[in-house]
C-alpha cells in the first residue's frame, strides 16, 4: 500500500515536471497561429500568416537558410573532427588527458567568455561577420559532444578487429571505413545531431560576430523581440522546436534500432 | 580451396629477434633464432609473459621488432606492414566483425583482394563447408556458439589460401570437450591443406598433441624445439623438464648413488639428475638387469583409478614421486618398507 502510495507520489511528480518542461513549447505554438499582432493568449482566431512570413520576409528567410547552412556545415566539421579526436583520445594514451581537457573546455566555460574571446580573436583573423567565422566558431563549441557521443560507443568497440582487419588483407584506411565506422556510426550520428542543433540554436557567441553578411536565425529573434513585437518569432520558434525534436527522435530512433538488432 | 589442390606452406626463418619496450629493462622477446619449414606445424609453448604471443605478433606484423629479421621464403618481411603479409590469423577472442554477416566476414579478406562475383560466392561458399558450416552464411556472428565463431575465424583466414596460418590461443576461450574436437579439426586442416602453422598455447596437451615441433617459451627466449617426444624424453634445461610433464628432479650434488648405479656420468654443465615418475615403480624389483634399484619408505598413496601416484621417501635423494598403471589388490601399504626401480635409461641430467 505504501508503496503504491509513493508510486503515485512519483508519478504526479514526473507529471508536474513535464509539464514545466513543455509549458513554454505549449504556449509558443498556439501563439504562432494567432491572426492579430498582438502576443495575446489564448489566441483569439487561427491564421498561418506568421508561418507565410518566415518565407517571404527577407530577413527572416534569408537569416533561416543561413542557419540550416551553418549548422550543416557545422555538423559535418565537427563530426569528422570530433570523431577523429575521439579515436586519438581512445587510442593514443600519451598525453590525452590534457587534449581531452582542452577539446572538452568549450562546454564548461560560461559561453559569454568563449564568445567575448572569439570575437576578439576573430577581429584579427578577420572572421566576424563571415560564413567562414560561424562554422568555426560553433564547431569549436559543437565538438565536444561528438566527442562524448563517439566515445561512448568507441569504449565497447574491441580494438582487435583493426588487427584482425589487418591480417586479412585490409589497409588501415579501408579498416576504418569498413569495419571501426560501421561499428561506432550510432555515436557519430548523434554526435552530428547534437553538433547541429548545438548550432542551430547558438545566440550568444552569433550575437558577437554576426553582421550584416550573416546573421542566424536566434540572432534575427534576438533583434525582433528587441525592437518590434513580430509574432514571426513565434512561428519561428514553433519550427525551431520541430527541427530540434525530428533531429533528437532520428538520433534516439537510430540508437533503439541498434540495441534491438543486437537483442534479436 | 579445392579439396585436389594443396597449398604450400611457406618456410618462416626468425633470426635475431628482438622486442623491447620503452618502459621495461628486460626484452619481451629476446634474440629469438627459429627456422620453421614450410608446411610445419610448430607450436610456441610457454606460461603468459614469455613471449610467445609478441613473436607471433612481430610474424604478423603487428608488432614491430626492435631488432632482428622475419623472412619469409628468404624475403626479409620484417618492415611489411601486416595487411601486405598475406598471413592467416586466428585470435583467442575471435574477432569477427559484429556487424557484418558471417558469409560477408568471410568474403572480407577476399573483397580486399579484389575478388568480386560468382567466384567470390564460390569461395566463400567453400570456406565455410570446409570447417562444416554450411549455411550460416546470412547469420550474424552474435546468433553463434563460441565453437562456430571459431570456425568462421578459421574460415575467414584460410579462404583466401595464405601460406602461413598464424593461430593465438585460439581454442582458448571454449569449454573441454569442443577444444578436443577443434583441436582434431585443425590438424586435418593443416594435413590437406599444407599451409605452415604456428600454434600458440599454454596447454601443454594440445601442443604435444597438435604439434609436429614445439618452441618452449620463457622469458623472452626459446628454451628448446624439438618434437614433443625430445622434449619430453631429452629435456636441455630444468623450465623444459618442468613445464612439460612431472618430474623428479635432484640436485646433482646428492644424485651421485642414483647417477654411479645408473652408470651415468654428469658433464660440467649439468645441475641436476631428473627422473619421470613413470620411469619409477614401487614394489619388488623384478629381475631386469638394465635397473637402479633403491630402498624406500612409502609415504603417500593416491588410487587414481587407473593409476597409481605413490611418493616414497629414499635415503640420501628425499622424496621421490610415481605414477604407475593400477595394480589389484594394491601391493603397498602407507610406512611400508619397499624398494623403487628406476630403468637405467631413465635417468637424465638437465642444466640449470
Amino acid at each position: 500500500m505504501k508503496k503504491s502510495l509513493t508510486n503515485r507520489v512519483a508519478v504526479i511528480w514526473s507529471i508536474l515536471v513535464s509539464i514545466l518542461l513543455i509549458a513554454p513549447i505549449l504556449i509558443v505554438i498556439p501563439l504562432s497561429f494567432a491572426p492579430n499582432r498582438s502576443f495575446q493568449f489564448p489566441p483569439s482566431g487561427f491564421s498561418l500568416q506568421w508561418y507565410v512570413n518566415i518565407f517571404t520576409n527577407r530577413a527572416w528567410y534569408s537569416s533561416l537558410t543561413e542557419s540550416l547552412t551553418i549548422a550543416a556545415l557545422v555538423a559535418i566539421v565537427s563530426t569528422i573532427v570530433g570523431t577523429l579526436a575521439a579515436i586519438a583520445l581512445r587510442w593514443v594514451p600519451r598525453g590525452s588527458a590534457l587534449v581531452r581537457g582542452v577539446l572538452l573546455s568549450p562546454m564548461v566555460m560560461p559561453g559569454i567568455i568563449t564568445a567575448v574571446a572569439m570575437y576578439s580573436l576573430f577581429l584579427q583573423w578577420r572572421l566576424n561577420n563571415t560564413l567562414t567565422g560561424f562554422v568555426i566558431g560553433h564547431s569549436v563549441l559543437a565538438i565536444p559532444f561528438v566527442i562524448i557521443a563517439v566515445e561512448a560507443n568507441l569504449h565497447s568497440y574491441d580494438r582487435n578487429h583493426n588487427r584482425a582487419a589487418a591480417t586479412l588483407g585490409s589497409a588501415p584506411i579501408s579498416t576504418f571505413f569498413r569495419i571501426t565506422l560501421p561499428q561506432i556510426l550510432p555515436g557519430v550520428l548523434s554526435g552530428a545531431g547534437f553538433a547541429f542543433i548545438t548550432s542551430f540554436d547558438e545566440v550568444v557567441l552569433a550575437i558577437f560576430i554576426q553582421g550584416p553578411n550573416v546573421k542566424t536565425l536566434p540572432v534575427q529573434m534576438w533583434n525582433s523581440v528587441r525592437q518590434e513585437t513580430d509574432p514571426t518569432m513565434s512561428a519561428v520558434a514553433s519550427l525551431m522546436v520541430i527541427i530540434a525534436t525530428v533531429i533528437i527522435l532520428l538520433v534516439s530512433v537510430s540508437r533503439t534500432k541498434k540495441l534491438s538488432r543486437r537483442e534479436a | 580451396m579445392s579439396e585436389t589442390r594443396a597449398v604450400s606452406g611457406a618456410k618462416i626463418e626468425l633470426s635475431g629477434l628482438t622486442k623491447r619496450y620503452p618502459q621495461s629493462d628486460h626484452a619481451a622477446v629476446d634474440d629469438v633464432d627459429l627456422l620453421i619449414e614450410p608446411g610445419e606445424f610448430i607450436s610456441f609453448l610457454g606460461p603468459s609473459g614469455s613471449g610467445k604471443t609478441t613473436t607471433l605478433n612481430m610474424i604478423a606484423g603487428l608488432e614491430q621488432p626492435s631488432a632482428g629479421e622475419v623472412r619469409f621464403d628468404d624475403i626479409d618481411v620484417s618492415h611489411r606492414p601486416a595487411y601486405k603479409r598475406n598471413i592467416g590469423m586466428v585470435f583467442q577472442n575471435y574477432a569477427l566483425f559484429p556487424h557484418l554477416t558471417v558469409g560477408s566476414n568471410v568474403a572480407f579478406p577476399l573483397k580486399r583482394r579484389g575478388v568480386r562475383g560468382p567466384d567470390l560466392k564460390e569461395k566463400v561458399k567453400n570456406a565455410l563447408a570446409l570447417v562444416g558450416l554450411e549455411g550460416f552464411g546470412d547469420r550474424k556472428p552474435d546468433q553463434l556458439s563460441g565453437g562456430q565463431r571459431q570456425r568462421v575465424a578459421l574460415a575467414r583466414a584460410l579462404v583466401y589460401e595464405p601460406s602461413i596460418l598464424l593461430m593465438d590461443e585460439p581454442l582458448g576461450a571454449l569449454d573441454k570437450n569442443l577444444r578436443g574436437q577443434l583441436q582434431g579439426e585443425i590438424r586435418s586442416l593443416h594435413q590437406r591443406l599444407g599451409v605452415t602453422v604456428i600454434f600458440v598455447t599454454h596447454d601443454q596437451g594440445e601442443a604435444l598433441s597438435m604439434s609436429d615441433r614445439i618452441a618452449i617459451f620463457n622469458a623472452g627466449k626459446v628454451h628448446q624445439l624439438g618434437t614433443g617426444d625430445e622434449l619430453y624424453r631429452r629435456p636441455k634445461d630444468l623450465f623444459v623438464t618442468n613445464f612439460l610433464g612431472g618430474a623428479n628432479v635432484i640436485p646433482i650434488d646428492r644424485a651421485g648413488a642414483l647417477l654411479q648405479a645408473a652408470g651415468v656420468s654428469p658433464t660440467s654443465d649439468s645441475a641436476y639428475a631428473m627422473v619421470r615418475p613413470e620411469n619409477v615403480a614401487v614394489g619388488q624389483p623384478t629381475s631386469q638387469s638394465e635397473q637402479v634399484v633403491m630402498p624406500a619408505v612409502v609415504s603417500d598413496f593416491i588410487n587414481l583409478g587407473d593409476f597409481f601416484e605413490v611418493t616414497v621417501d629414499v635415503d640420501g635423494l628425499g622424496s621421490v614421486h610415481s605414477k604407475m598403471l593400477a595394480e589389484h589388490p594394491v601391493p603397498f601399504a602407507v610406512g611400508e618398507r619397499t624398494s623403487i626401480s628406476i630403468p637405467k635409461d631413465g635417468v637424465l641430467l638437465v642444466r640449470p
